[in-house]
């Protein structure tokens, strides 16, 4: 079964998804991170979505639901690089992804997740699910 | 035979191909078919990602509600803009009610039920037909310029 590998990076997880994702891949990432977060007492995800050129209802869910249980294992994750032509595409489908926090690319999102790891910036987060 | 039409127009086709989905390794090579078609006609990047996103939404019923079955992608044109036509065509049970199914929000599958509504958001042409117990068919079609 084909893996999006997850690289242990000292407190935090980096995944780069450099192929085109599809519904059991991205539901093999969803229980692989979650395991490693666990297996880790990880602080932060950082998702690299740059070379990812579509995203639809079923996978952009998958990215808020690891958004929503890395929160409850006290992990954040930030998902860097999405396309703008992706990030059009999702709105007008409906999808909005809240309690996704995303970043321009791999270097911001690190200072964002080490910002929130090291300066006790504990705001809670509101991740709604309207459609769930 | 419940049929929702919008804006059909006269179109020729100038090249077709037909692909068989049985399975969920066909839905990869099924976009990526649809996406060079697009390339062809020369349609934008933002264009070519709704096109594709919706093609994704609709194998992705076909293959879970229809059971499967075949889709057909052509190259268009309708004498003022040039286009991509995707025709998906199960024989599984169809959909009981269109106009629910076509709700923001309705999934008889425990997932968003943004497929059907979000599909015709992002294409220029969207028309389903159904039947119950004979299948169901969705043709969507996206202009370079539209
Ligand atoms: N090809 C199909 N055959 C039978 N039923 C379908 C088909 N496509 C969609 N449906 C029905 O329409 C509903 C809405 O579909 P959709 O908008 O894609 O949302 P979702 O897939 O999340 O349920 C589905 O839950 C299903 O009941
Ligand atoms: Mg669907």
């Amino acid at each position: 079964m084909e893996r999006i590998p997850i690289l242990k990076m000292g407190d935090f997880l980096l995944v780069t998804i450099q192929v085109d994702l599809y519904d059991q891949l991205a539901e093999n990432l969803e229980s692989d991170l979650i395991n490693t977060i666990n297996k880790y007492s990880s602080k932060g995800v950082l998702i690299d979505i740059s070379a990812v050129s579509i995203i639809d209802s079923f996978m952009g869910r998958i990215l808020g639901n690891i958004a929503v249980m890395s929160k409850i294992m006290d992990a954040q994750t930030v998902v860097v690089g999405m396309q703008p032509a992706v990030a059009i595409t999702l709105v007008e489908l409906g999808l909005s992804l809240n309690g996704v926090i995303s970043a321009l690319n791999v270097e911001k999102g690190m200072d964002l997740l080490r910002a929130k790891m090291y300066n006790g910036d504990n705001q809670e987060q509101t991740y709604d699910d309207d459609n769930e | 035979m419940a049929i929702i039409r919008s804006r059909l127009m006269t179109t020729t086709t100038n090249n077709k191909e037909e692909i068989l989905i049985i399975k969920e390794q066909d839905v990869v090579p099924l976009r990526n078919r649809v996406r060079d078609y697009g390339v062809k006609v020369g349609m934008s990047i933002l264009n070519q990602t709704k096109l594709i996103t919706a093609t994704s939404e609709l194998v992705r019923n076909l293959l879970k509600y229809g059971g499967g079955g075949k889709v057909v992608i052509e190259s268009v044109s309708n004498g003022r803009d040039n286009g991509v036509r995707v025709t998906f065509i199960d024989n599984g049970p169809g959909i009981p009610d269109i106009t629910l199914a076509m709700k923001d929000g309705y999934s008889t599958g425990k997932s968003l039920g943004l497929g059907l509504p979000g599909t015709k958001r992002l294409v220029n042409e969207f028309d389903i037909k159904t039947e119950l117990g004979n299948g169901t068919t969705v043709t969507i079609t996206k202009w370079k310029n539209g």
